[in-house]
């Protein structure tokens, strides 16, 4: 039987293979989509100047990054997992429950989220409020929730230009959508009054995520696909404005409007002061049980997080990368190899 | 009834009845239909090969620029004693300022530089690849500490961009990473002929490359890794499928498990592929602990994925030989084995040939199931010899398209089409052989 055969085959080549297969001497990592980048440039960089081969990167997602980091120790399983938001305790408990119980945070800067519309458009000059009116489903008009009646972007503020509201923002699957809830829709949710008014008629909890909800009349498009999709449907609409990351804006600043949010323009030095809002730290977690045993890995891990890489005149911020100012306590943690404690 | 009576009253054989008009004009119609839907196929194809091969071919051209270097000892290898141990301490870094000052020299002495450009920018005008190439040319050979070679380095991919038409004065102007002005040294450069355009060999042999420099990126790695799982599939699928036609056609008794079997088979042909890649994440990387990313891996979830495609194919060329031929062998005192080994399978082989040789072109071309099982990976290291290499980590060709299409630099859209390129002549190549194979073996009776 063809079945019994290719059965027999496929054994006799697993048992050739998997004694080969324990010395994995170069390291792997899998993870966000938007430390992707950053990851890849650090990879290049260690390859060419230490006396190790060049680490494998994989995007993936934060959440499946994570996900496969907590799989279990061994050669088998990743070294470091990079992520664009923090880890959670959902994460925690079943790299606990696979015998993952040391793991490193690392945290390599931050990264800008910002708003842009094509180069030939009007210029846009948000606040969270304005997001908030835009997309919500449900908005505060004189004191009352209402179902959103909000056309044009000239509705939801008179300042703004009389463009139809069509916003294309990243899926749910992206962390990148994760700072967009918290940062820009809770927060204008929370400065229109609309927050008080659902807690006030749902309870503390659901008031919360019912700030959340968005209209599903298509002015609101969820982009699962990355920022290049984003950048396509732009060209198809370009009325639109689209969610992208500041990194990916830099590289297409001749093809994007960017627009202020609350009045600042998004540039790797107002992220890193603190005046431009929706902004959010970049991670990535090193199983420490795997530190002495790959090779390289701890070099990999230092060399991340030196001046060189990921300091502000480094190759990382200059592709749109914001250093972090606290580098130096960031780089003794993981010269020393601190575990994170507890989500506090 | 007489004879003119049956005549239905035809005048004469010359002129056209009625019912003969109204049966040719719909044959003419048929026609109609036919050559509009060949014209259709070709207008599609014609468009997709000029879009892909529009945005595609200049990647097979690069920005090169030479450039007088002097490895200066005292920056290279400050001890002086040419261990390459100890000056693998000067980094890419170090090397780089290096590449910058031999430029910013070359154009100081010639006066191209337009006026109130600042050094770093002219600096930047060369690739961030070329201070590995440099590093590792010097390393390997230490002599060369001390002298002035003529380097060919790669130009930055906005400046290659430029040459091609993508970049411009006006994006320039808009665009952060690059500056007219850096725009007009290149032109000046290449006027004084020592910027030019060549052949870019570095596209088919370098592996990839991070966002910060798509000039460099290549499918080197992608390349050998899509070789090392076609090697895998020929040499599992083509044995095991023939050998399960072979039984089934000649030897199984007709029963309802091999009725079973038959259905079963002709329906693994048409699962979907990611649904292979879900069972090879399922059996081969979390079971049976073979390592993500590699080529074995990939290897084994085509060699399912095509194995239903050889089994049709070589039990329809099984079939088609004349029971003739295998009475005749029999008649004559032939064991049933020999029968099949000395004339079924070599009056087969032309049609199994053919149809593994689709089945690989397929399997070839897959993406889905390899990006399950970690082959969407950035992967920068060549996996070594086979059969070491073979679970090495690895790229493969279509998802090193899917790859290119993510980055954010506009430079790897035209990466993109280029690898699509080289993946179609790779799939051309592989059919063109098939139909030479059929047309220069295959026997009709």
């Amino acid at each position: 039987m063809n079945t019994a055969k290719f059965g027999v085959s496929a054994l006799a080549i697993l048992a050739a293979s998997t004694s080969g297969a324990l010395a994995r001497d170069q390291i792997q990592s899998a993870g966000s989509s938007t430390v992707l980048p950053y990851a890849t440039i650090v990879a290049e960089a260690f390859g060419e100047n230490f006396d190790f081969p060049t680490p494998v990167v994989e995007g993936g997602g934060s959440g499946a990054g994570r996900k496969k980091l907590c799989e279990g120790v061994g050669e088998n399983t990743i070294d470091i997992a990079n992520s664009s938001s923090r880890i959670k305790q959902s994460d925690i408990d079943t790299c606990a429950a696979n015998g993952v119980e040391e793991i490193m945070e690392v945290r390599i800067g931050y990264d800008g989220i910002v708003f842009a519309s094509k180069i030939d458009g009007p210029e846009f000059a948000f606040t969270p409020s304005d997001w908030y009116n835009a997309l919500a489903a449900e908005v505060m008009v004189d004191g009352a929730l209402v179902a959103n009646p909000n056309k044009t972007w000239h509705d939801v503020n008179a300042e703004l230009p009389e463009q139809d509201i069509l916003a294309f923002i990243p899926g749910t699957k992206h962390g990148t959508r994760e700072v967009f809830d918290i940062k820009v829709l809770e927060a204008g949710c929370e400065a229109t009054g609309a927050m008080e008014a659902f807690v006030a008629a749902k309870g503390e909890k659901d008031g919360e995520k019912a700030c959340l909800a968005l209209r599903t009349d298509g002015v609101s498009v969820d982009i699962d696909g990355d920022y290049t999709e984003t950048l396509s449907r732009l060209d198809a609409n370009p009325n639109a404005i689209g969610v992208f990351g500041l990194s990916f804006y830099q590289n297409n600043t001749d093809k994007l409007r960017v627009a202020t949010m609350s009045g600042v323009v998004p540039s790797t030095e107002s992220i890193a002061t603190g005046e431009y809002p929706v902004s959010r730290p970049l991670f990535f977690y090193v199983k420490k049980a795997h530190l002495g045993v790959i090779p390289g890995l701890q070099e990999y891990i230092d060399f991340f997080v030196s001046d060189e890489m990921a300091g502000p005149e480094g190759p990382l911020a200059a592709y749109g990368l914001v250093s972090d100012p606290e580098l130096a306590a960031t780089q003794e943690m993981v010269a020393a190899g601190t575990p994170m404690g507890p989500l506090n | 009834m007489t004879l003119a009576d049956m005549s239905h009253h035809r005048p004469s054989l010359y002129t056209q009845d009625a019912r003969t008009k109204a049966r040719n004009a719909a044959e003419k119609r048929f026609r109609i239909y036919g050559i509009t839907a060949v014209t259709l196929g070709v207008l599609a194809l014609i468009v997709l090969l000029t879009s892909v091969l529009g945005s595609g071919l200049g990647s097979f051209r690069q920005t090169m620029m030479t450039l007088p270097v002097t490895l200066d000892a005292a920056v290279l290898d400050k001890k002086g004693n040419r261990n390459p141990d100890e000056m693998a301490k000067a980094t890419t870094i170090t090397y780089g300022k290096v590449l910058a000052q031999a430029l910013e020299a070359v154009v100081a002495e010639k006066g191209l530089a337009p006026e109130g450009m600042k050094a770093k920018e002219i600096g930047s005008l060369i690739s961030k690849e070329a201070p590995a190439a440099l590093r590792d040319m010097v390393l390997a050979n230490p002599d060369l500490i001390g002298t002035t070679i003529e380097f060919n380095v790669l130009a930055n991919g906005r400046i290659d961009g430029f040459f091609k038409g993508r970049v411009t004065m006006e994006s320039a102007a808009l665009d952060s990473n690059v500056s007219p002005a850096q725009l007009e040294l290149a032109q000046a450069l290449r006027d004084a002929g020592m910027l030019r355009l060549a052949f870019n060999w570095a596209f088919i042999t370098n592996p990839d490359a991070s966002e910060l420099r798509p000039e460099s990126a290549g499918l080197g790695v992608a390349i050998l890794g899509s070789a090392y799982m076609m090697l895998i599939v020929l040499a599992l699928a083509l044995p095991i499928g023939v050998a399960a036609s072979i039984y089934l056609e000649e030897f199984a008794p007709q029963n309802r498990f091999t009725d079973l079997i038959e259905v079963n088979i002709a329906n693994l042909a048409a699962v979907p592929s990611i649904v292979f890649g879900i069972l090879g994440l399922a059996v081969f990387i979390n079971y049976a602990g073979l390592p993500q990313s590699s080529p074995l891996v990939g290897g084994l979830v085509l060699t399912l994925m095509t194995l239903p495609t050889i089994i049709i194919a070589t039990r329809a060329a099984l079939k088609a030989v004349p029971p003739s031929i295998k009475d005749a062998a029999l008649g004559v005192g032939a064991s049933k084995m020999q029968t099949i080994f000395h004339h079924l399978l070599p009056l087969a082989l032309p049609g199994i040939l053919t149809g593994t040789i689709i089945g690989l072109a397929q399997a070839l071309g897959e993406t889905a199931p390899l990006l399950l099982i970690g082959m969407v990976a950035f992967v920068k290291e060549y996996p070594a010899a086979p059969p070491e290499g073979f679970l090495d980590p690895a790229a493969a060709l279509p998802v090193q398209v899917y790859n290119f299409t993510q980055r954010s630099d506009p430079a790897f859209i035209e990466r993109a089409s280029g690898a699509i390129i080289v993946l179609l002549v790779f799939l051309l190549a592989m059919n063109i052989l098939a139909v030479l194979l059929r047309r220069r073996f295959e026997r009709r009776w």
